[in-house]
């Protein structure tokens, strides 16, 4: 793809930090989400839900629900339309829940009534008989030989295994440690919502927030017994994703109800419903073994990584394959053996979340890289620049890294960043604590900590990964305007921002108006592995183009310039093009092919201050150095960057959701904690621009990074303040306070099959 | 319990049931859905308004309390295409993403500098500390509070 620069220079165009076009609507409170959609004679929805994370349903009582005031429709599994079971990669989830619950939260009924409150008073006097089984909610102990069956098949959801050069080579200097990360939330602030409104034709109208709708339309359609021709799509305003619109929640409850009843009907999740409603990261126990020679330069690799799926698959294979695949990092890794599993559990099912498999694997490998540079007596940042892959080089699946691979560079430029004034604050707002008042710095040290990460953009193994944009040149009484229409979703990434500043570099107008996202058009994939700009960013250019070459063929036919457009546009000029990328390989026994079109580097470094009194951290500056290929729209790349780094920041000291026995304990915003205002620190971006060949201007993906290396940066930081392990995040103030290491309680050799372990 | 209150400088009129937050009564009865539904529980700052000028989560006052009181919400703030200075610092500075904290945010910056004109660092981020953005990181709405303070006290 081009990187020519532009030829006319046109205001909000490529590389200009420009407006959102949705901003005032936002600011002003206009904006509509999926929550805020109404419709006359709308009803609502509410879902019944499992309390057990195992049981078998002896019987389900409606009677009292159907015949509570305002109610119009009650349906378990004995009422759908189809046995169908959706998911996002494997169909193994019910509709409803029927003979089995396996997880806290599963629905197994739902009704609609004439408002919020009468649905919610329905739904509670259901009445649902179990008999509870025992749960197994330790991803190894799933895994175990002897263990109960969760699904039919077994419950190993993805095995992957990546072994390069001689996975068993040996070293000078060995460091071996297992590691852990609990399972985080994607929280983003606009709950689940959608209304369905019934057709005319027996179909029904689907306004959802969601990161992908035609992925939804595919799952959702054969669940209500319809073709895909009856079941219409329409992006609603989305407050946030990061992952958790990725997966069917609410989409297929809703259609169901709207066509029992024949009225519009609109589900809205509330805080606590929504922590039992979407899929959340994959927690992860990880067994690590790094070895290099005397000198620094790394020899192999080897690695057992488990990730909890809970109750149903989800996008796991892929998080999986992503968790073993970057397993080794953004270095050049001779030798590895990387064996990634992912098990079914009766925890609650995992999937997406933004840096997707890659965020687990690189809290384990950076935390080794630092361990190694005690090991070896090289200073961190030195060892990783040594190591750092280049251009041409291949990653542990034996793909070279073409395009750009500027590691070293990230790595260098981010650990020049000027450092934040060396003194410990006097203000007790400024220490760790805050507002609470707990110091006045006498047990405060201060710590700094590197990490630098790597992931893949947009889809990997042999996915046929594409985008569709259609751009219409129309001439009105003001002049020449274009239409975008795509549809990808606009979560908040700027995607919408992207599409119209391309429109404008390309077609040289400043009249440009990106149509809201449906299915009447082609699917633009996922806004997920960081692909939009790549992807829909690309459709739009290759729509352009063919426009602006139509453009020219009527030029030519007048004898006119091309400049000339009011001339030119006597007719509309309408194209639509699928843009796909290079072709992906699926993956082999040992994971050693061309299995991703590119990839993304980052690099951290954090300063912290921590009470080792009191085991509080305030990180105190964020530096970070990031290769985005092109910045298309400035402003808002750093705005991902900051808000990627505040959710890695997160994960580092504060944000769990807690479980136990595979009930969630903290489903809530008082119990789930989230980075505020007083946790985020200063952030000093470096943004690197190598155009990638295949990207739009050069671009590649930018919203995954922020959030991989930053997670082990902060608690490289707080190791170096305190000098305790701290293996385990989000590390918490007692693991600061008392410094006991995490322990899996299984006896695993890094890169074994985790089948095969041995309790410890 | 049927209650009048004035809300946006119009008295108006809603039905509140007894458990009914005010949030729910501008949202479903009154039809202003900028107050936004995110925690529910007085934690993340969305529904921010102001009642007789103080700084409230919608979503913790009952709206029988809100009975005979001044409620402004965000919808307040701008005329027609014209964007109160809060709002414009907003866009302009990028601190907008998926917008669902915004409004509760532009409220909360609303009130706060009406109070302290040319807060520092510090005393935005405690003022705005009840305010959960899961997009941004913050760095650009307090990049967004300080241009709003320079716009509305400095020029």
């Amino acid at each position: 793809m081009s990187t020519a620069a532009p030829r006319v220079r046109i205001r909000g165009g490529v590389g200009e930090s420009v407006e959102r076009p949705d901003s005032a609507p936002k600011v002003k409170g206009e904006f509509q989400y999926g929550s805020d959609l109404r419709r006359e004679g709308m009803l609502y929805g509410a879902t019944v839900r499992s309390p057990h994370p195992h049981a078998r349903i002896l019987g389900i009582d409606t009677a009292t629900a159907k015949k509570m005031s305002g109610v119009k429709a009650v349906i378990t599994s004995a009422e759908l339309p189809t046995r169908a079971l959706f998911g996002l990669m494997k169909p193994d989830q019910p509709v409803l829940a029927s003979g089995k619950v396996r997880y806290v939260g599963e629905p197994v009924a739902i009704v609609a009534a004439e408002t919020a409150e009468e649905a919610r008073l329905a739904a509670r006097a259901i009445s649902v008989r179990y008999e509870a089984l025992a749960p197994i909610t330790d991803p190894v102990a799933a895994l175990q030989p002897d263990a109960l069956k969760l699904h039919q098949k077994g419950n190993v959801i993805e095995d992957v295994l990546v072994e390069h050069g001689d996975p068993d080579a040996t070293a000078d200097v060995v460091v071996e440690a297992e590691y852990e990360l609990g399972m985080q939330d994607q929280a983003a602030l606009g709950p689940e919502a959608g209304l369905a409104i019934p057709r005319q034709d027996g179909g029904v109208d689907l306004h959802i927030a969601t990161q992908w709708l035609h992925e939804d339309l595919r799952q959702i359609a054969p669940c209500l017994g319809l073709p895909e021709s009856k079941v219409h799509l329409v992006l609603a305003g989305v407050g946030g994703a990061f992952g958790a619109r990725e997966d069917v929640t609410l989409q297929i409850h809703t259609c169901l109800l709207a066509l029992a009843t024949k009225r519009p009907v609109r589900m809205t999740y509330g805080r606590e419903e929504s922590f039992y409603g979407h899929v959340h990261r994959h927690p992860a126990k990880l067994w690590y073994s790094h070895g290099a020679k005397k000198d620094g330069e790394l020899v192999f690799v080897r690695a057992t990584i488990v990730l909890d799926g809970g109750a149903y698959a989800s996008s796991s294979p892929a998080v999986v394959a992503n968790a073993a695949c970057f397993g080794a990092g953004p270095y050049r890794v001779p030798n590895a053996r990387i064996h990634a599993v992912g098990a079914y559990t009766n925890n609650p099912p995992t999937g997406a979340m933004r840096g997707f498999g890659a965020v687990q694997s690189c809290f384990a490998y950076e935390s080794q890289m630092d361990r190694l540079a005690a090991a070896l007596n090289i200073d961190p940042v030195e060892l990783r620049e040594r190591n750092a892959l280049r251009n041409g080089d291949p990653i542990i699946t034996n793909q070279p890294v073409e395009g750009s691979a500027p590691v070293a560079d990230v790595i260098r430029r981010c650990a020049d960043v000027a450092m934040p004034p060396g003194e410990i604050p006097h203000d007790p707002i400024a220490l760790p604590g805050g507002l609470g008042n707990l110091t006045h710095g006498e047990g405060v040290r201060r710590g700094v900590g590197y990490a630098a990460g790597m992931k893949n953009v947009c889809y990997s193994h042999g996915f046929d990964d594409f985008s569709t944009a259609r751009v219409r040149l129309a001439r009105d009484a003001r002049g020449p305007i274009a239409h975008v229409h795509t549809a990808a979703a606009e979560v908040g990434q700027g995607i919408v921002t992207v599409c119209a500043q391309i429109a404008r570099t390309e077609l040289g107008i400043e009249r440009v108006e990106v149509d809201r996202p449906d299915t009447t058009i082609g699917s633009s994939g996922s806004s997920s592995a960081s692909r939009q700009t790549w992807m829909t960013g690309g459709a739009v250019l290759a729509a352009c183009r063919e426009v602006k070459a139509e453009l020219l063929a009527r030029a030519q036919k007048l004898g006119r310039s091309p400049d000339e457009l009011g001339a030119l546009l006597d007719e509309p000029i309408d194209r639509t093009v699928t843009h796909r990328h290079r072709d992906t390989e699926a993956r082999d026994a040992t994971t050693q092919n061309q299995g991703h079109v590119a990839f993304l580097f980052a690099a951290h470094r954090a300063v912290v201050d921590v009470d080792v009194d009191t085991g509080l951290v305030k990180v105190v500056q964020i530096a970070t150095a990031q290769d985005v290929g092109k910045a298309i729209n400035p402003v808002a790349v750093v705005g991902q960057i900051e808000g990627g780094i505040a959710q890695g920041l997160g994960l580092a000291v504060m944000e769990e959701v807690q479980l136990r026995d595979g009930l969630v304990r903290n489903a809530s915003f008082m119990d789930y904690l989230l980075p505020t205002t007083l946790d985020m620190p200063p952030v000093v971006t470096e943004l690197i621009e190598h155009p990638h060949p295949d990207g739009p201007y050069g671009a590649k993906g930018v919203g995954e990074p922020p959030t991989i290396s930053s997670t082990p940066a902060i608690v490289a930081a707080i190791r170096a303040a305190t000098g305790k392990e701290l293996n385990r995040v989000p590390v918490r103030p007692d693991d600061i306070v008392f410094g006991t290491p995490y322990r899996s309680g299984w006896r695993i050799g890094p890169g074994d099959d985790p089948r095969r372990a041995v309790r410890a | 319990m049927r209650i009048k209150l004035t809300v946006n400088g119009e008295e108006r009129e809603a039905e509140a049931a007894d458990h009914e937050s005010l949030l729910t009564v501008l949202r479903e009865s009154l039809s202003l859905a900028g107050s936004k539904n995110a925690c529910e529980q007085g934690e993340c700052g969305s529904c921010s308004v102001l009642m007789d000028g103080d700084l409230v989560c919608a979503c913790l006052v009952l709206g029988a309390a809100a009975a005979g009181r001044n409620v402004q919400t965000v919808e307040s703030l701008s005329d027609g295409e014209q964007l109160h200075p809060v709002q414009r610092a907003f866009v302009e500075a990028g601190a907008v993403q998926c917008g669902f904290c915004t409004p509760g945010l532009i409220v909360a910056t609303y009130a706060l500098l009406k109070r302290n004109p040319e807060p520092s660092d510090q005393e935005v981020r405690e003022a705005l500390s009840g305010n959960i953005c899961r997009c941004t990181g913050y760095g650009k709405i307090l990049e967004a509070v300080d241009r709003a303070s320079g716009a509305m006290y400095r020029r």
